[in-house]
């Protein structure tokens, strides 16, 4: 089965072992990867933050990047969600109807890791051990867009040694959104504090989340205040095997 | 002061924004995939109603229709007590509401009526100004609202109850005793409408 | 993507409260800051969400029925002219007196001369949306005639001299101990002993309100559904004020968005099972009244509706739009917002706040606003919403609609040119990597404005020393 990873454009240029760790867990599953070396970014930030226009070429880009592979996986929720939801959206607002036909195509094909590892391979033990107390954050866009359900906590469940506490009021954003971020701050850090609230609460080493952005936000605060607390992304407790 | 109003130009204007705004607009079926026929009849029926009705804080007795006067008398003996002028039912000292002030329905204890039809999954019942229960103003003022619902008068959803009744008619649908949550969310029972419900269910 | 819509004026400014005067961001900056605010809003908008959560949950058939609530309120909005034409003739011919206004200034100059002609200078009021949104009490205020809210929550805002922070429970920002002092103040018959315990509250205000009710002569009410075929105005309510309004005062008039049409009596067996249960929470509210026109001998002798469009039209001609028109005023995109909760109902300046108000406001009044930013687009509005209107796509849409500042448009467009093409993208990543330099110990803890935000409350961990693609490339 041959597989295009979309690395997403986040976790190339800042998390590449988030990247790494998703092609050790697939190849592990005797999946072949390739990397399309002309995949860039899905363009989610400038459809979210008003850029649509703009957003036209990087939707272009990535159709062009994917249509040759029979499927496509990506270590996010939210990409993938950009993916499926906005990119035809964009071509169609931009009068592309031929590209929008091609961006649903790819869609239909593109999977988050979890969906890929349980609805395509059917796999939930996928031979990981990770010794460590974990709590996990299920992101907005993947429970939300993707409805990915329990789909990672059903992964985690069968990782040798994982101690897995469960997250109060885990289905509440972490105040990551994107720009949202920055362009409401002090709202964004108010959300912040009360996941981070919640995670210290549950006593883990490691939160999981199964998206390097938010992970990126909460990990950011609890890096701030000297908590201790390290977050993890899933592909990189699922590639784990020691 | 029935005649009918002036067309003015806000209500064409108004009408021609909506033309303009909706051409080439298509209106969609409507799915009626929802529950519209009962899948509860029987005790379980009035279990469930009577479980909505406590639970809404409104208080439940229940009779056999031989034994209806004289629980009403057991309810009603303490207090002053108006009914609709035609209605079927009452008890002894009750008075008729022929035209009452609101400041005398304000000095009367309790309304004693029937209803129109009730719905148990969510413990309502509805009236609709029949002669068992009379305008309006006569189940609002009084601080007691004495209710009687017969058993083939309470269906199981709210479509079957919306189906019973006419909409031509004035119509109040009651489920428990007034209540506020607008203190922190906190949920007082009792506060302009009938602070008490008694709903006596006649099966 | 930004359309102008010809001959389809949006709400005036400098009447009603749709206009707020301040930016999103530096409203929720000082609410943040409001420790009661904040607990008051946490405590209440968890204890609404387990209710419905409780009561949804129920029925088994909750999704059939936001999916026919949806359509209801597409099909009612393709076919709104001819709608409210039945509902008017519905209602002239049971004896009501059918008027329509352009927008807030035309509704309120009705609703004034309705009332002056009555004779009186005092009229009580349901709890409505719209009314709030055209400012009515301020232009009775104007005209002399004193408009008292009948609805607990709105009573606390109006004694106050606040403003409604949440669509379904406006004082929800208020605590009871706030309640009690603000009754004591304002309440000249209210009882010095009174405690902060939520039953005295309510008694107090249920002993202030009652010989109003019993001596009103004009009540003016909002409306949550008009159903055209039979002319039937409905008003769902819990306390009983709606009930005394709307049923023991000579005149009623009632105060109508036009995309409150309902087509059927039928119809109604949908709302009516979707909004309490997601509005407060129960499986039915404690009233709901409904009349067609005029009954003798039961309820006031004298109903007049009045049909306001104040910018409806303007959403509905947008047809990225025009489903904002959908919501039935639950409140339960407030109830889940993660920004709403915490930012509070003041913050959006409308008397539409949270999710529905950061779409709808904007919609209405056409002017350019932070409000569409006003959400980390989690999608849980989305999934709360009974008519399953798409508040988080309508967001993304609305942003798009927006103008954008100088420095940003251009950062975004050089962004967009740069990951254009695998090279160029490349080539960023290496620039990416100088961010290496200011890291200490493997984080970034200060950057320049606007990133600056970002690093105020969050550190940033270093860029690493190679890139996912090199590192491939390399394999």
């Amino acid at each position: 089965m041959r597989v295009a990873l979309f690395v997403t454009c986040l976790a190339d240029a800042m998390f590449p072992d988030v990247g790494r760790a998703t092609v050790t867990v697939l190849e592990r599953l005797g999946v072949e990867v390739a990397f399309p070396p002309g995949q860039t970014c899905c363009g989610q930030m400038h459809v979210n933050t008003g850029y649509q226009r703009q957003a036209l070429a990087l939707v272009r880009n990535h159709v062009e990047a994917f249509e040759p592979f029979d499927h496509v996986v990506a270590p996010s929720g939210s990409c993938v969600g950009s993916v499926r939801h906005q990119h035809a959206m964009v071509a169609r607002n931009a009068g592309d109807a031929a590209l929008a036909e091609r961006a649903q195509a790819v869609a239909a094909k593109t999977y988050e890791l979890s969906e890929f590892l349980v609805d395509v391979l059917k796999r939930e033990d996928v031979g990981a051990a990770y010794p460590h107390r974990v709590t996990y954050h299920p992101t907005c866009h993947s429970l939300r867009m993707l409805r990915v359900d329990d789909k990672p906590l059903r992964l985690l469940r069968q990782v040798r040694g994982l101690d897995l506490v469960e997250l109060p009021d885990a289905e509440q954003c972490c105040g990551f959104g994107g720009t949202f971020a920055v362009k409401n701050a002090d709202t964004s850090t108010a959300m912040l504090a009360d996941k981070m609230r919640n995670v210290l609460s549950t006593r883990a080493e490691a939160v999981c989340a199964g998206d390097s952005s938010c992970l990126m936000h909460i990990g950011g605060g609890l890096s701030r205040l000297r908590t201790g607390v390290r977050p993890v992304h899933l592909a990189e407790i699922l590639a784990s095997d020691s | 002061m029935n005649a009918r109003p002036p067309a003015g130009s806000a209500r064409d204007a108004v009408l021609a924004r909506i033309r303009a705004a909706n051409s080439g607009v298509a209106a969609p079926a409507v799915p009626r995939d929802y529950r519209r026929t009962p899948t509860v009849s029987g005790e379980p029926l009035l279990e469930l109603f009577v479980d909505r009705l406590v639970d809404y804080k409104a208080t439940v007795r229940t009779c056999a229709p031989g034994d209806l006067s004289s629980t009403l008398v057991d309810i009603c003996r303490e207090w002053t007590i108006v009914v609709p002028p035609s209605s079927g039912l009452t008890v002894p000292g009750a008075v008729a509401d022929d035209g009452l002030s609101h400041t005398q329905l304000d000095e009367i204890d309790a309304v004693l009526t029937g209803c129109a039809a009730a719905c148990a999954e969510t413990g309502t019942i509805a009236l609709d100004a029949g002669p068992d229960q009379g305008r309006r103003a006569i189940t609002l003022i009084p601080d007691r609202h004495v209710c009687v619902v017969r058993a083939d008068q309470v269906v199981h959803t709210v479509p079957e109850l919306l189906a019973r009744l006419d909409p031509a008619r004035p119509l109040t649908f009651i489920s428990g005793p007034s209540a506020t949550s607008d203190i922190e969310l906190h949920r007082v029972e009792g506060v302009h409408g009938p602070r008490t419900l008694i709903v006596v269910l006649v099966a | 993507m930004t359309q102008t819509f010809l001959g389809m004026p949006h709400a005036p400014a400098g009447v009603g409260h749709l206009h707020g005067d301040r930016p999103f961001p530096a409203a929720a900056r000082d609410a943040l800051a409001d420790t009661q605010l904040r607990r008051n809003l946490g405590h209440a908008t968890a204890t609404i969400r387990a209710k419905r959560a409780a009561v949804v949950g129920e029925l088994e058939d909750w999704e059939d029925l936001r999916r026919a609530g949806e359509a209801l309120k597409a099909y009612t909005m393709a076919n709104l002219d001819e709608l409210l034409l039945q509902l008017e003739t519905a209602v002239t011919a049971r004896g009501g007196i059918v008027h329509w206004a352009r927008d807030a200034t035309e509704a309120n100059q009705i609703v004034v001369d309705l009332v002056r002609a009555t004779g009186t200078d005092e009229v009580v009021k349901v709890k409505s949306m719209a009314t709030a949104e055209i400012g009515l009490n301020e232009a009775l205020a104007d005209a002399g005639i004193a408009a008292v809210e009948t609805d607990l929550a709105e009573l606390i805002v109006q004694l106050g001299h606040d403003l409604p922070s949440h669509i379904l429970v406006p004082a929800i920002h208020r605590n009871r101990a706030e309640i009690r002092e603000i009754f004591l103040r304002e309440m000249p018959d209210a009882d010095p002993s009174l405690t902060d315990e939520p039953r005295q509250l309510a008694m107090a205000a249920r002993a202030h309100l009652r010989a109003k009710f019993l001596s009103a002569k004009v009540a003016i009410s909002g409306a949550n559904f008009g159903i055209a075929e039979t002319g039937t105005i409905t008003v769902v309510e819990s306390e009983g004020n709606g009930r005394m309004c709307l049923t023991l005062p000579d005149t009623l008039i009632t105060v109508m968005g036009i995309e409150k049409v309902v087509p059927t009596w039928t119809d109604l067996e949908v709302f009516l099972q979707l909004l309490p249960r997601s509005s407060t929470g129960e499986r039915m509210n404690p009233y709901t009244s409904t009349w067609s026109g005029v009954t003798p001998g039961d309820g006031p002798q004298t109903f007049h509706l009045v049909l306001v469009d104040n910018g409806r039209t303007a959403v509905l001609a947008d047809p990225a739009g025009r489903s904002a028109l959908h919501c039935i005023r639950c409140s339960a995109c407030l109830n889940v917002c993660p920004v709403y909760e915490r930012a509070g109902g003041h913050a959006y300046g409308s008397v539409y706040p949270g999710p529905i108000g950061a779409v709808l406001t904007p919609q209405l009044t056409g002017a350019a606003t932070s409000l569409p930013y006003a959400s980390s687009l989690c999608g849980a509005c989305f999934d709360a919403c009974p008519v399953r209107i798409d508040i988080p796509s309508m967001l993304v849409h609305l942003r798009s609609t927006q103008p954008h500042p100088v420095i940003e448009r251009a950062s975004f467009g050089a962004v967009a040119w740069t990951m254009g093409s695998a090279r160029r993208f490349r080539f960023g990543e290496q620039l990416l990597r100088l961010g290496r330099l200011i890291a200490r110990r493997g984080r970034i803890r200060r950057l320049p404005p606007p990133l600056s935000a970002w690093t105020d409350a969050r550190d940033l961990p270093a860029p690493p020393a190679q890139t996912f693609r090199d590192w491939w490339a390399a394999r």
